[in-house]
Parts: structure tokens; sequence; C-alpha cells
């Protein structure tokens, strides 16, 4: 996939939440939020994920960050494996992976002053004193375009725009290679969330992270990703370069997905594809492709036999038995 | 609590600074039930704390002055021994006030750390819950009919029979708080941070179960009131000779006819502690928790 050394590799993912025990404690039921997702993120990169709702995106996100447990797989943050790791091996790599969220009021404690939420990630690695501490908390703080007598104001005291780039703060106050964005800026109003992506791009570009950016809305994707990979129903059915997948998508997923996507254009017209129906229950997922029973293209292969996600010709990987 | 609030609080604040006066005027304004159970309680914690400097003689029997009605020697008369019953009720505030207080600090202390714990080692739950089930079907005046008989009478034995079915309720309530902010966000993002479990549950869990422990403390307060005069009454609870309402009502009722004052003295008095410890814990619960707030 990408010819760096990888910062995040991920194989075989899976996440089933039981609904039912067996006798023997074996899952009878199981919800399968992420069914084997294999993901790899170089150094620097921007990979987004996209999908609908309940395709299993976030779950992915708190998985590679183990915020919580994976079902299998293995998780390889700079090439250790951090699957299996307890909460005290696991503390050093923490701080290389780190979460901003969806929601900009949610994700900030309400008791906390704005300086001390940024300056927590810092007091749980004691490698720095307390002046110093101080002074990496004002540099973030500038860092992330907020002023620096906002540090002792409280999070209801900012906007949402604002919040997010504190949230940002937080995220950045360990030096993580990796930050994983479940929908940063989906709570925004449209013209904020531009300042907030183009904040993000520019600490890329400064600092050299990678992000796992999670995503619905394509019009974001297609601003600030390098590679995309798209999701429906735990599985990866497509990856690509932004640019390959925008021009091309190749899977009749993407393509719904992106026939989907507001255009600015008003007079733009383009083909119509319209998905039927929901996304079915993670619960007994169809057998063979999972898209067949909403798939305008299905054919009875489709119905029977899994699509592996494959190499494409024009160096890509899709799932479906159209483009094998 | 919503952006609202706070400007309201701020407000609140400013004015404040212009004047104390205006803003406590406001306050009572606001929240007269609160202001009336806040200070009954204060009177009578200050009568109970100041009772030796004032109150006379509570345990001197002078069996040739039994059963006088109120006069100025005996504000409240006296009672079959001879008691001075204002006495007697002024020192049995002190008993009543004693056993709620400690009571109510013990079940939440107990309930706040079995509750935290439980509500987020989701392994410990289990099994803690089942127990806390269990403590739960135990009566309270059984228990401590059966802890009395079983030690000797005392205050400390009552304290604890009251405290022990009360836990439960406290774990229950912290538990179901824990449950809710534990998915929170911002508490995820502590875990990511590497923040320690001990730091979590301090900095990001524990304040917000302190509004709703605020109210329930109150509410254990009054009912352990009520339970310890009902177990003093049954005489199962302090020994006879210590002056408190329940033992009070209890020897007092074979002369309710001759000598009303002998009950109505305790039994007021019990009644107007216990009716001003709810109207706090209603006003607190207004305050504190907009949810559950019903305002007239």
């Amino acid at each position: 996939m990408s010819a760096a050394a990888p910062l995040l590799q991920v194989e075989g993912l899976k996440k089933h939440f039981p609904l039912k025990h067996g006798l023997f404690g074996g899952e009878v039921v199981a919800i399968r939020a992420v069914d084997g997702v294999d993901l790899t993120i170089a150094p620097g990169e921007t990979l987004c994920l996209v999908g609908e709702s309940g395709s299993g995106k976030s779950t992915v996100g708190k998985l590679v960050l183990r915020l919580t447990e994976p079902t299998a797989g293995t998780i390889r943050l700079e090439g250790v494996d951090i699957t299996h790791l307890g909460p005290d091996a696991m503390r050093p790599y923490r701080r290389r992976a780190q979460m901003v969220f969806q929601d900009p009021y949610a994700s900030l404690n309400p008791r906390m002053t704005a300086g001390k939420i940024v300056s927590e990630p810092l007091e749980n690695y004691p490698d720095i004193g307390a002046s110093a501490r101080k002074e990496r908390v004002a540099a973030l703080f500038e860092q992330v375009g907020l002023r620096p007598d906002a540090m002792q104001r409280f999070p209801f005291e900012f906007s949402g725009g604002q919040r997010q780039r504190l949230g940002i703060a937080r995220a950045l106050a360990l030096n993580p290679a990796l930050i994983v964005a479940d929908e940063p800026v989906s709570a925004l109003d449209v013209s904020v969330q531009a300042q907030v992506l183009n904040l993000m791009m520019d600490l890329q570009e400064e600092l050299g992270l990678a992000y796992l950016f999670i995503s619905h809305d394509l019009g974001v994707v297609e601003h600030i990703g390098h590679h995309v990979a798209v999701m429906y129903l735990g599985r990866i059915v497509e990856y690509a370069t932004k640019d390959a997948l925008f021009e091309n998508p190749r899977h009749p997923y993407s393509q719904a997905l992106l026939a989907a996507a507001p255009l600015p254009d008003p007079r733009a017209k383009r083909e119509r594809v319209v998905l039927q129906g929901d996304i079915p229950s993670p619960i007994n997922p169809p057998t063979g492709c999972a898209f067949h029973t909403r798939c305008p293209k299905a054919f009875d292969r489709c119905k029977v036999e899994t699509p592996q996600l494959v190499p494409t010709a024009d160096g890509r990987l899709a799932s479906c038995h159209l483009v094998e | 609590m919503s952006a609202a609030d706070f400007t309201q609080e701020s407000a609140a604040l400013a004015r404040d600074r212009q004047g104390h006066g205006a803003a406590l005027l406001r306050f009572v304004k606001r929240n007269p039930t609160m202001t009336i159970g806040a200070l009954i309680l204060l009177l009578v914690a200050i009568l109970a704390l100041a009772a030796p400097l004032f109150a006379g003689d509570p345990v001197s029997m002078r069996p040739a002055q039994r059963l006088r009605p109120p006069s100025s020697t005996n504000w409240l008369g006296t009672d079959h021994l001879g008691r001075d019953v204002f006495a007697r009720t002024i020192f049995g505030a002190r008993v009543s006030l004693y056993v709620g207080v400690a009571v109510s600090v013990m079940s939440i202390l107990f309930g706040l750390v079995i509750g935290l714990v439980s509500g987020y080692f989701r392994r410990a739950d289990a099994v803690v819950m089942r127990l806390m089930d269990g403590l739960m079907a135990i009566p309270g005046i059984l228990l401590a009919i059966a802890l009395v008989a079983l030690t000797r009478a005392s205050v400390t034995v009552v304290i604890f029979a009251i405290t022990i079915p009360e836990v439960p309720r406290v774990v229950r309530l912290v538990r179901s708080v824990v449950l809710s902010v534990r998915e929170a966000p911002y508490v995820e993002a502590a875990v990511s941070s590497g923040t320690p479990v001990w730091k979590i549950l301090l900095r990001h869990i524990l304040p917000s179960t302190v509004a709703p422990l605020i109210v329930q403390a109150t509410y254990i307060c009054a009912s352990a009131i009520l339970i310890e005069a009902s177990l003093s009454f049954l005489g199962a609870g302090t020994p006879p000779e210590v002056p408190t309402w329940g033992n009070m009502i209890a020897q007092s009722r074979l002369f309710l006819s001759r000598a009303p004052w002998t009950i109505f003295a305790p039994g007021v008095a019990l009644a107007l502690v216990v009716l001003a410890v709810n109207l706090l814990g209603d006003g607190l619960r207004d305050r504190l928790d907009p949810r559950l707030a019903r305002r007239m």
C-alpha cells in the first residue's frame, strides 16, 4: 500500500459485540461491528475512513487506540504489536496515538479549565517538570490558534470551533505520531469546519502527523485525505488514493456514496445511483458479498461467494466480483 | 449544565459583588423551602450544641414533681419520673441529629467507594451488586433489633444498624452515575492520554456524583432520624436512660391522656426536624439537578 515503513498496521481486525452467550460462554449472537479490517498508515499520511452510519468506522478508530478490546486481529504501532498489551505496558504507546472526538461539547470535562484539560496528558507522563509543562501548554494554545488568556476559562465559554481546537491541543500535547480523528468537524458550522480542517493540515505539515480521519462527509475527505478506505458493514470494500477514488470509484458502493454527495454547483448533472433500503443488520450480515442486497449490479455469484479485497489493475484494492 | 445556567450563575455572581444583602434576599425569595428548612435545622443544631448551657438537667428524677403541666420552672412540664421535658427534648435533638448526620456520612462514604468500583470495573460489578441486593433485602429495623440483642444497646450500634441497609441505595445511585459518565468522550480522552485509573475516577467521574449524593444524603438523614426514633420506641435503640425522642415517646405513651405534653414535645420536635431536612433536600435537588426540578 505504502512504500515507507508503516506507522500503523492493522490486520484482520474484528470486533464482535456479543448479544447472547452460549452455555459455555461462547458467542451465540453478536453484532459484527468490525469484521476483518486491514489498514496501513504511513507516517505523515492521512487515511480517511468513510462509510455510512453503522459501518463500523468509529469502532475501528477506538480499536486502534485500544479504547475497546478487539475480538481478533493485530494492531501494530510503529512496528510493535500493541494488541494485547496490559494497561501498564500500553502506557508508553498511548502517547504515540491520540484522539480527536466528534462532539466538542462532550469530549471536554466541563469542570476543568482549558489549561488543565490540555496539561492533563502531560501530567500523566512526568518526563517534563511543572514549569516546562506550563510553557508547553502555552505553546500548544498558540499552535492551535487559541489566545493564552483562554487557559483560565471553562469549556462552556468557548464556541464549538474553539472547543475543537482545544481538543486538538490536548491530542497534540504528547507529541503523537498518529491522531485518530473521529468525525472531528461534523458537529461544526461549515465555515468553522474549513478553519479546523486547515489547522489540522497545517499541523500535519509542521509536525509530520499521520491522521486516521473518520468521516461520512466526502467533501471533507476530498479536502484532507491522501488515501481513502470505504467501509461497509464492518469491512473495507475499496482502498485507493483519494484522487483515484474520486475520479473513478470501482466498487459499486463507493460509486453510490460519491453519487450521493452533494455538489456545490446546482446545475451540475451526474449519474444518480440511489441505494434502496438501509444498511443490513450487522447481527446477520448477508451471505456472499455483504453489499449484494442493495447493489444495483449484483448477480448470482454475489449471493454465495464473498469477494476478497484484492489489488486491481490500476493499483488499488477493491472487493467486488466485477473488478477482479 | 447548559451555557444558559452558567450565564445566570455569573450574573448572580456579579450581583453578589454589588451587594451581599440583595443577593441573599434574592436567593431566599427564589428558594423559600430550602431557606426555611435550613433555618430550622440551623436553629435545632445550635440549641442541641448549646444544650448544656441553658437547657437544664435532662436525667435527674424528682418523683414528687411527676407529670406536672408546663410552668415557669418546667417550660414543657415534667414526665412520669419528674424529669424536665424541655431539657430532655433539647438533649434528644443531639442524639437525633448525631444519628442522622453520622448515618448519612457513613452510608455516603461506603456507598461512594463501592459504587465507584462497581460502576467502573465491570468484573467487580456482578458480584458487588448481588451482595448489595442481598443487603437491601434486610429490613433495617430487624437488623437493628438483632444487633442490639447480640451486643449492647448503644448509639453506635444503632448507627451501624441503620447504615447497613442504606448503603446499597447509595451504591446504586453512584453506580448509575458512573455508568453514564464513564462512556463520556472526555473520559475516553483521559484514558487515551494515559491517565491512571484512580485519577480518572477522582477527577473525571467523582465530581458528577457529588450533586445527587448531597441530595441523597438529606433523604438518608431524614429517614435515619425516623428509624432511630422507631428503634428507641421499640426498645431496640438507644438505652432507655439516654434522652432521645423515641425513648421519650415510648415511655410517655401510657400517660398520653393525663400528661399529653410529655409526648407532644418530642413528637413535634421529631416532625419538625424531619420536615426541615426534607425541605432542605427538595430545595437542594431543585438547585443541583435541574432535570428533577419541579418548580411551583
